[in-house]
Formats: structure tokens, sequence, C-alpha cells
């Protein structure tokens, strides 16, 4: 605070207050949908305010059998399926990328900057650009319907790589030298020093990838054809769909709201390391 | 970037880097070789036979009116959205600025449309919208303003801008209040002292200090834009009405999943590439830019 204002400083709370009722006003219409029985909700104009329907909708949404006349896999598989995934295209986007950026910043070795440009070249082909190809890729090596085509092929990235790299090349020269006189091995030091060094950041940019992996939409809808691997994300679109025949749209709402649930838990409850991944990672 | 200390070569470093590389080269650089390879063949409409036609498909979208068009309603959607979410984003992060008390408060409760899928951002827009039910078409329709973004090419227009901004506003105000809150307060005061009212800090002091975010901002809003509002557009309209919201990722996807147009689908995915690797140039020019500032 520069100066007492006491006129600029209600602005300033009443624009903030705006703000956020602007951003969560979706959000909160999205609650009250999830919180109402079909009825109430097929008359005009919806409720702004929530009833009393909201647990019996979760329990039906979850365990149900979900809209009337669509054939779609129940709710709580869906979101194993897309914890799955995420889970695995953090944790494979951190382990892949951590061992690469060890090797281009502690080794030399012939076409060592070979290998560097050929990863940052991923920083440039996002799937939405090749995804013909992809597909065809994918479908040839059989990994249509299964866990591994839904992860493996959004693996690569340059991002991770190349935050590893500036996060290990502000490690002192010191460390590798004392490692080496206590006798340490390449992977010795990598285990035992570079990855405790570089936790706060591993913890930061799984918060981001957690996100960018459930948060998928368009490769899983290519990639899945058997209802049972659907992902609760893109279940959304075969909803809304359906709502033209059958608008039960507090089970499709109560659908929506849990499938926004788990990233925006961890983007509240996480909300340090999320800031810092974000920071780091578009630098 | 290598260290002055490091290991000497061995087997190793291979062993490491294979993982990663392995995986470039089969989900990356070959199906991008493949679209590149793809963008010069045309296939008869049987697939039985293709032939090698050079630079006839990219010639042939040039020529198409509404390949055309969809190119400029691509670039005035990414301006549109850009320009809203960043706007939005520095009116508010501007006042966040100024908030001693509850700060994190603010902070919190603004961030999380960030967490939320494209898909999904756009399922809530068309939910509020919804011609028959929606809560905000009521509201419309109340004053008089009859909403149907499934008949009108403009209002399905301004639905997607609208949606695929909300989402954006969250990124935008994180950077734009941690470029601010990293200017000196001495700066600040010292204008102050002079007599510069907040308003005038704000456009001579603070706007033109965070003029590289500003930039870094753009391009990253012109990828998302182009790239991943892909799931809004999907559940809102599906391009429509009548191409009204059809982008260029969108055309891709429909031409080639759906229409089976292979060569010309693969030349448009061989023009996303070249877009994508001019607004990588541009960002990482103006990141250079950013250190020295």
């Amino acid at each position: 605070m520069i100066e007492n204002r006491p006129f600029l400083n209600i602005l300033t709370h009443l624009v903030m207050i705006l703000g956020i009722v602007m951003i969560a006003f979706p959000i909160w219409i999205t609650f009250v949908a999830a919180s109402h029985d079909p009825i109430r909700m097929t008359q005009v104009p919806l409720p702004l305010l929530p009833g009393d329907q909201f647990f019996t909708n979760m329990k039906n949404t979850l365990f149900g059998r979900g809209l009337s006349g669509t054939e779609i896999a129940p709710v709580w598989l869906m979101m194993l399926n897309s914890l799955v995934m995420a889970l695995s295209i953090a944790i494979g986007k951190i382990v892949i990328s951590l061992l690469s950026a060890f090797a281009i910043v502690y080794f030399r070795f012939p076409f060592r900057m070979g290998f560097f440009w050929l990863i940052f070249i991923t920083l440039m082909l996002p799937v939405e650009v090749r995804i013909l190809p992809t597909f065809q890729v994918v479908a040839d090596l059989g990994l249509l319907n299964s866990y591994t085509g839904l992860s493996l092929p959004l693996i690569a990235s340059a991002t991770a790589t190349f935050m590893f790299r500036q996060v290990f090349l502000t490690i002192p020269d010191e460390m590798l030298e004392s490692a080496r006189i206590d006798g340490a091995g390449p992977m010795r030091f990598f285990w035992d020093i570079l990855i405790p060094l570089s936790r706060t950041n591993i913890a930061a940019l799984f918060v981001i990838l957690f996100i960018y992996g459930w948060n998928q939409y368009l490769w899983p809808l290519l990639i899945t054809t058997d209802t049972s691997m659907t992902t609760i994300v893109m279940s959304i679109k075969q909803m809304l769909e359906s709502a033209e025949q059958s608008p039960e749209w507090n089970i499709i709402m109560m659908t929506a709201l849990l499938a926004m649930l788990p990233p925006i838990l961890v983007v509240v409850f996480m909300q340090k390391l999320f800031v810092k991944g974000l920071t780091e990672t578009d630098k | 970037m290598l260290k002055r200390v490091h290991y000497s070569p061995s087997l190793l470093p291979y062993l490491l880097v294979a993982p990663q590389v392995a995986i470039t080269l089969v989900f990356f650089i070959w199906p991008a070789s493949q679209a590149l390879y793809q963008s010069f063949l045309i296939e008869d409409a049987f697939g039985l036979s293709t032939e090698f036609v050079w630079f006839e498909n990219f010639i042939a979208l040039f020529k198409d009116p509404i390949y055309v068009e969809t190119f400029w309603r691509t670039a005035y959607f990414s301006l549109a959205v850009a320009g809203l979410s960043m706007g939005l984003a520095l009116v508010l992060a501007a006042f966040a600025d100024r908030v001693v008390r509850g700060a994190t408060f603010y902070r919190t409760l603004l961030i999380w449309p960030y967490a939320i899928a494209p898909v999904l951002a756009g399922a809530l827009w068309v939910f509020m919208f919804n011609p028959t039910l929606g809560i905000v078409a009521y509201a419309l329709d109340a004053l008089g303003i009859e909403w149907n973004h499934k008949l009108n090419g403009s209002q399905a227009m301004l639905l997607v801008i609208m949606a695929a901004a909300w989402k954006q506003v969250a990124y935008n105000f994180l950077f734009f209040l941690a470029a601010m809150q990293s200017i000196p307060k001495s700066v600040i005061e010292a204008a102050a002292i002079d007599g510069a009212g907040p308003v005038k800090r704000f456009w001579t002091i603070i706007f033109p200090l965070i003029t590289p975010t500003t930039f870094f901002l753009l391009v990253v809003n012109m990828v998302y834009a182009f790239f991943d509002t892909f799931g809004i557009i999907h559940a809102v309209t599906q391009g429509g009405p009548a191409n009204a919201t059809t982008i260029l990722v969108y055309k891709v996807y429909n031409d080639g999943f759906v229409g089976l147009d292979l060569g010309s689908s693969a030349a448009q995915s061989v023009i996303l590439m070249a877009i994508v690797i001019a607004l990588t140039v541009v960002q990482f020019r103006f990141i250079e830019k950013r250190v020295e500032y």
C-alpha cells in the first residue's frame, strides 16, 4: 500500500468480488443443477439456489445406470480410467525427462546436442497437429483401447526436460566432485543427490502434468472405442448429445462436477506448488 | 549447458536418453513426417491408388474459399480470446496487486478455472446458454434478446469465445500478478511522492514494466486458442452452425476423421505445424528479451 485512499480500497474489493462472481458463476450453476431432481431441471426458469438432491444424484451418477437410453460405462469406472491415464502421463513424463536431462547435462557423448534438438522439436508438434498419422501408428501397434495407447504417445515432453535441465544446471559442480571423491557412480549420484535436490520441482511439475493428463480430450476420444475405456472428461460430450432426447441435466451436471473435482482440488490444496510449476515450466 | 565437471562417454547416457528418444521418434517424428509425406499425395475415392502431386493439396487449400475463410476466422477467434481473457486478467491483477488483506483468498478463488478441461468449460457454458432451458438465455430473453446459438452463427462464435476466454483468465491473472509484484516498490513509491495517482502510476510505470509478460502471454494465449480450444468447440457447437465456429484444428479433425480426406487433412496439419513453429520461435525470442529485462 502506497497511500491511503479509502474509496479506492472499497473499489478494489468490489472489483475483486465482481471478478470472482463472474469466474465462479458457471461452476455455481453446475453445482445447483447437480443438486436438484430431474423434474425441477426441466422447468423454466432453472433454479439459482441449490436443492436437496445433491447426494442422491451423486450416488446415482457414480453407481447408477447413468443416463437412460445411452450405453456408457459407469462413472466410477470412467473416473478410474481418467486417474490411471493422468497418473501414467504425469509419472511417465517426469521419469523420462529426469533421465534424459541428467544425460544431457552430466555426460559428454557423441550426438548429445542431436538428442537435445530431437527432444526440443516435440515442443512444436502438439498432438492436435499430428492426429491422423499418430492415430495410425498407435493402431498399427495394436494399442487402441488400452492404457498404454492412452498415455504413451503423450509422454514425451520438451518442457519437462528443459525444466529439469535448468534445475540441474543450478546445482553446484562441487556436488559431483565430492560425490566422485566419495566413490559414487553416476546412478548413485542421480538417486542420492540430484533427485532429493529437485524434489520440489518434481512435485510442482507433477501437479501441472496431472491436470494436463486428466484433462486430455481429443486423444482419448480417438483412441477409445470400447465403452469400458472411456475417460470421464470425454464422456461429457456423449452426455450433451443425449441431452437432446432425455435432458437429465442433474445427472449430466453432476458428472461434469465429478470430472472437474480432482484437478480443482489439486489446484486449491497444492496452490503453492501449482503456481511454482506453472511459472517454471512455461519460462 | 554441459557441466564443467561431467562424466566421460560411455553406454550409460545413451540408455538414459533412450526412452524419451524412442517415444519422440515413434509418436512425434514419424507421424509428423508421415503427415508431411501424405500432404504431397492424392488418394482416389476408393483408396486403391495414390499419386504424388507435389504442392497440389496446398494450392487446392488456399484456392478453397472455405479454407481461407476458416483461416481468417481462426485469427479472429484467437485474437478475441486472447484480448478478452488478457484484458479481464489485467484489470483483476491490477486490483489484486493493491489488496493487502485477503490476497491469497482472492487468488485461490480466481485460479481454479485453469484446472477445468476445455470440453467441460464448453459444457458449462452451453448449459447456461441452452436456448430452451439455460438460465442466461432465459435472462436474455427477459431483456428482449433472442438467444439461439444453434441457429445464429455470430452468437455461436460469441459463446465459444466467452467459454474459451473464461478458462484462460486464471492463467493470465497469475502471470500478470506475478509480474506486477516483482516491480520494486520503491519505483512506485517515488512516483506517488511526485504526485502521480494510482491510474497514472498504472499506465506510466506498471504497464510499461510488465510489457515482456504481456507479449509472452499474447503468444501463449494464441497457441491456446489455436489448439486447446478444440474441446470447447466440439462440445458447444461442433463447428456449426454452417461452419460459423469451425477453426483450423477443428477442420483438420473433421476433414481427416469424419470426411476421410487424408491428403487435404495432412496438408492442413502441415500448415498448422508451420504456425506452431512460427509461434514457438516468436515466444523464444521474447523470452530472451525477458531475461535481459
